[in-house]
C-alpha cells in the first residue's frame, strides 16, 4: 500500500524528507544502531580504511583530471605541469598516486583478515564474491591510471599487460589490437584508458555500495568466527565503531601522509620519469608492486598461454574459495594446523611479490615455480583436504561467553546511545 | 592486537623486501652514498651550493643539455633575486611571434622556459654522435640512485681499461650502463670560475650541479617537507585523542 513511511525523527524538516524518503531511518538503522559484534579487533578497521581511500582517490582524482591532457605529446609534460604550476599540484598527485599503493595495502589486508577469520564463509559468499570483484576492478583501475602519465614505465608496462591478450588462440592478434584502437599503443590506447580510468572507480562506488548492503544482511563476522547470539554479544556500531574506526583512520592517514611529504617516490619507478619512447625498451619492465605476485606467477610458468591461465587463475580461485575450504569452522584461532599454512601462503605471496622485481634468472625462477606450486595447492589440495582432517579447536558458546569471565549479560542500562560527558 | 603488529611487520617487510630490486644495478660498482644538503626529513638546498650548480650549468651543461620543463621564475628557489632572474631570462633571445603576425626575436622573460639548445631531437642527435643528450628538468628523479648516481657518472670518467674496445667517439665512465657513454667528460679542473670564490675542483662542480638539478627536479620539497612536518604531527595528534576517545566510550562495554 502507498503511504508516508512513519519516521521518529523529531526535528520537522528531517521529518519531513525521511517520511518521503527515509534515507535518515535508513542511515540510523544501518550505521547507528546497527548491532555489531563487540569483539572486532583493528583488523576490522581494513574495510572502512579501503573505502575512504576511495573517496580520497576519486577525490584527488578529479583535480587530477582538471589539469590532465590525455594526448601521447602532452601528457607526460601536463602532468609536469600539475606538479610544477598548479596551486598543490604536487600534493594532489603524489596523494593520488602514492593512493594507490595504499588502498592496495589496506586492502590485502582486509582480505587477509577475511581469509584469516573465515569471512568467507556461508552465509557470507556473496559478500566475499563481491569483494573479488572489487578486487579485479582496482586492478584493472591501477593498470589504467599507471599509463597516464605516459612515462617510459607507462608505456611499456600497458604493451606487455595488453600483449598478454594475444596468448588467447586465434582471436589473440585480433583482440589486442581492437584493445589499443591501433597496431601499437598509441593515442587512441591512451585515450580509452583515461575514459576507463575516470569511470571505473564510479563502478567500483556501486560495487562497494553492494558489498556493503550484502554485508548488512549477513552481519559482520568476527574474531571468533562463530554467530552472534543475541544482544548480549553485540554492541550499536555509532559510536562504538565509528570511533575504533577513526583511530585506525587517523593512524593510517599518518602513514600516508608520512610517505607523500618525505618519500613520495618510494613507490615509483624512476624510468617513469623519462617520457614514453617506443624506440626504446627499460631494462627492465617491472608492475607496480602491488601486481607483482601475479607478474611472477605469469613469468614462472614456461608457456605463454599457460602462464596467462595461471594468473588469471590465481584471482580466478578467490571466487570459488568458500566452497574450496571444507571446514565447517570460520576462525584460525580454532583451527591450529591450517592457521600455518595459511601464513604459508602469506610468505608464498611475498616471496612471489619479490620475485616479481626481479629478472627470472637463476635462485629467482626457482622461487617462483615453489611460491606459484604453493599458491595453487594451497586452494586446490590444501584447503579441501584439511577441512576434513584437521580437529577443531573447542569453539565458545557465544561472544560474550568467550570475552567475559563471569560470561556476560547485556549492556549496562543507556550504553546504546550514551553521550560523552565531560571529562 | 597482536596481529596488528604482525601485520604491520609483514607489510614493511614486504615493501623493504620488493624496493630494492628496483635500484638493482646491472653488474655495475655500487654508488657512493653522498651526504646532501636536501636529502632527509628535514633537508633543504644549499642556496649557495644550488647557485654554483647553476653556473655550472649554464656555462657548461646547456651547450648540449635542454631543461625545458623548467622556467626561469623557478631560480627565485635557489635565492636569485627577481633583478638578477630577469637579468638572466633577458641574456637569452626567444622567438616569438609579433602583433602583426610576423616572426620576432625578443628577450626573454622570467614566465619563459629555459631554451634548449637544439631545435629538435634530430639536430641534438645528429650534433652528438648520434645519441641526444637526455633533458635535465628530471634527470635526478629519472636515474635509479638520484643525486649519487649523477654525482658518480659525472666524476665517475677515466681511461678504459687495457684490452676494452671502445665504440668510436665513446668515453669510458665507471658507473654508466654499459661503462661505454657518449658524453665527453664535462668537467675539467677551472672549467667554471666561481663568483664566490670557491675553488672549483671536479667534484666541487660535481657537487654543485647535482644540488641545482636536484632543486630542478622537484622543485616543490622544501614546501613538501615543511607542510609534511605539520600534517604527519596533525595526524600523530588526532590518533591519540580519537584512542582516548575509544577508550573513554568503550569503558562501559565488557569486552
Amino acid at each position: 500500500m502507498a503511504g508516508l513511511h512513519k519516521s521518529e525523527f523529531q526535528n520537522p524538516v528531517i521529518n519531513w524528507v525521511d517520511s518521503r524518503l527515509p534515507i535518515f531511518t535508513m542511515m540510523q538503522k544501518e550505521y547507528g544502531v546497527f548491532p555489531t559484534p563487540k569483539n572486532f579487533n583493528y583488523f576490522w578497521n581494513f574495510g572502512a580504511l579501503a573505502m575512504v581511500t576511495l573517496m580520497i582517490m576519486i577525490v584527488t582524482g578529479i583535480f587530477l583530471a582538471m589539469n590532465y591532457t590525455p594526448h601521447i605529446s602532452m601528457a607526460f609534460d601536463s602532468v609536469q605541469r600539475i606538479m610544477r604550476d598548479v596551486n598543490y599540484g604536487w600534493l594532489i598527485r603524489y596523494v593520488h598516486a602514492n593512493g594507490a599503493s595504499m588502498f592496495f595495502l589496506v586492502t590485502y589486508i582486509h582480505i587477509f583478515r577475511g581469509m584469516y577469520y573465515g569471512s568467507y564463509k556461508a552465509p557470507r559468499e556473496l559478500l566475499w564474491i563481491l569483494g573479488v570483484v572489487i578486487l579485479l576492478i582496482m586492478m584493472a583501475t591501477a593498470f589504467f591510471g599507471y599509463v597516464l602519465p605516459w612515462g617510459q614505465m607507462s608505456y611499456w608496462g600497458a604493451t606487455v599487460i595488453t600483449n598478454l591478450f594475444s596468448a588467447i588462440p586465434v582471436v589473440g592478434e585480433p583482440v589486442v589490437t581492437w584493445l589499443w584502437g591501433g597496431f601499437s599503443v598509441a593515442n587512441p590506447t591512451l585515450n580509452r584508458f583515461f575514459s576507463l580510468h575516470y569511470l571505473l572507480p564510479f563502478v567500483l562506488i556501486g560495487i562497494v555500495f553492494l558489498h556493503v548492503a550484502a554485508l548488512h544482511i549477513t552481519g559482520s563476522n568476527n574474531p571468533l568466527g562463530i554467530d552472534v547470539k543475541g544482544p548480549q554479544d553485540t554492541v550499536p556500531f555509532h559510536p562504538y565503531y565509528t570511533v575504533k574506526d577513526s583511530v585506525g583512520l587517523c593512524a593510517f592517514l599518518m602513514f600516508w601522509a608520512f610517505v607523500v611529504f618525505f618519500f613520495p617516490n618510494f613507490f615509483g619507478a624512476a624510468d617513469n620519469e623519462i617520457p614514453a619512447n617506443p624506440l626504446v625498451t627499460p631494462a627492465e619492465i617491472v608492475p607496480e608492486w602491488y601486481l607483482l605476485p601475479f607478474y611472477a606467477i605469469l613469468r614462472s610458468v614456461p608457456s605463454k598461454i599457460g602462464g596467462v591461465l595461471m594468473m588469471f587463475g590465481s584471482i580466478g580461485l578467490l571466487f570459488v574459495l568458500p566452497w574450496l575450504d571444507t571446514s565447517p569452522v570460520r576462525s584460525c584461532k580454532f583451527r591450529p594446523i591450517y592457521r600455518y599454512f595459511l601464513f604459508l601462503l602469506v610468505i608464498a605471496c611475498l616471496t612471489l611479490g619479490m620475485v616479481g622485481a626481479h629478472k627470472p634468472e637463476g635462485v629467482w625462477v626457482i622461487l617462483g615455480r615453489l611460491g606459484t606450486i604453493y599458491y595453487f595447492a594451497h586452494f586446490l589440495v590444501i584447503l579441501p583436504i584439511l577441512g576434513k582432517l584437521e580437529r577443531p579447536l573447542p569453539l565458545p558458546e557465544s561472544i560474550s561467553k568467550a570475552v567475559l569471565p563471569r560470561g556476560g549479560g547485556p549492556l549496562p542500562s543507556g550504553a546504546a546511545a550514551k553521550p560523552m560527558e565531560k571529562a | 592486537m597482536r596481529w596488528v603488529h604482525l601485520a604491520a611487520a609483514a607489510a614493511v617487510a614486504g615493501t623493504l623486501a620488493i624496493a630494492p630490486a628496483r635500484a638493482e644495478e646491472h653488474g655495475m660498482p655500487s654508488l657512493p652514498k653522498q651526504g646532501w644538503s636536501f636529502s632527509g626529513m628535514f633537508g633543504t638546498f644549499d642556496r649557495a651550493a644550488a647557485q654554483r650548480g647553476f653556473q655550472v650549468y649554464r656555462e657548461v651543461c646547456s651547450a648540449c643539455h635542454s631543461m625545458k620543463l623548467a622556467y626561469f621564475r623557478d631560480l627565485r628557489g635557489i635565492g636569485l633575486s627577481e633583478e638578477q632572474i630577469s637579468a638572466v631570462a633577458a641574456s637569452v633571445t626567444i622567438g616569438d611571434i609579433g602583433d602583426d603576425g610576423a616572426p620576432i626575436d625578443r628577450p626573454g622573460l622570467p614566465s619563459d622556459h629555459f631554451r634548449s639548445p637544439f631545435p629538435n631531437e634530430l639536430a641534438a642527435r645528429a650534433a652528438n654522435n648520434g645519441a641526444a643528450p637526455p633533458d635535465l628538468s628530471l634527470i635526478i628523479k629519472a636515474r635509479d640512485g638520484g643525486p649519487d648516481y649523477v654525482y658518480a657518472l659525472l666524476t665517475g670518467y677515466s681511461n678504459a681499461p687495457a684490452g676494452m674496445k671502445m665504440g668510436d667517439g665513446m668515453n669510458y665512465n665507471k658507473y654508466f650502463a654499459g661503462n661505454q657513454i657518449g658524453m665527453v667528460p664535462p668537467l675539467s679542473e677551472g672549467r667554471v670560475t666561481y663568483t664566490d670564490g670557491t675553488p672549483a675542483s671536479v667534484n666541487q662542480m660535481a657537487r654543485d650541479v647535482v644540488t641545482f638539478l636536484s632543486y630542478i627536479s622537484e622543485p616543490e620539497t622544501e614546501q613538501r617537507k615543511a607542510l609534511g612536518v605539520r600534517i604527519v604531527l596533525f595526524f600523530a595528534f588526532m590518533t591519540c585523542i580519537t584512542y582516548a576517545v575509544k577508550r573513554k566510550i568503550w569503558a562501559d562495554v565488557e569486552h
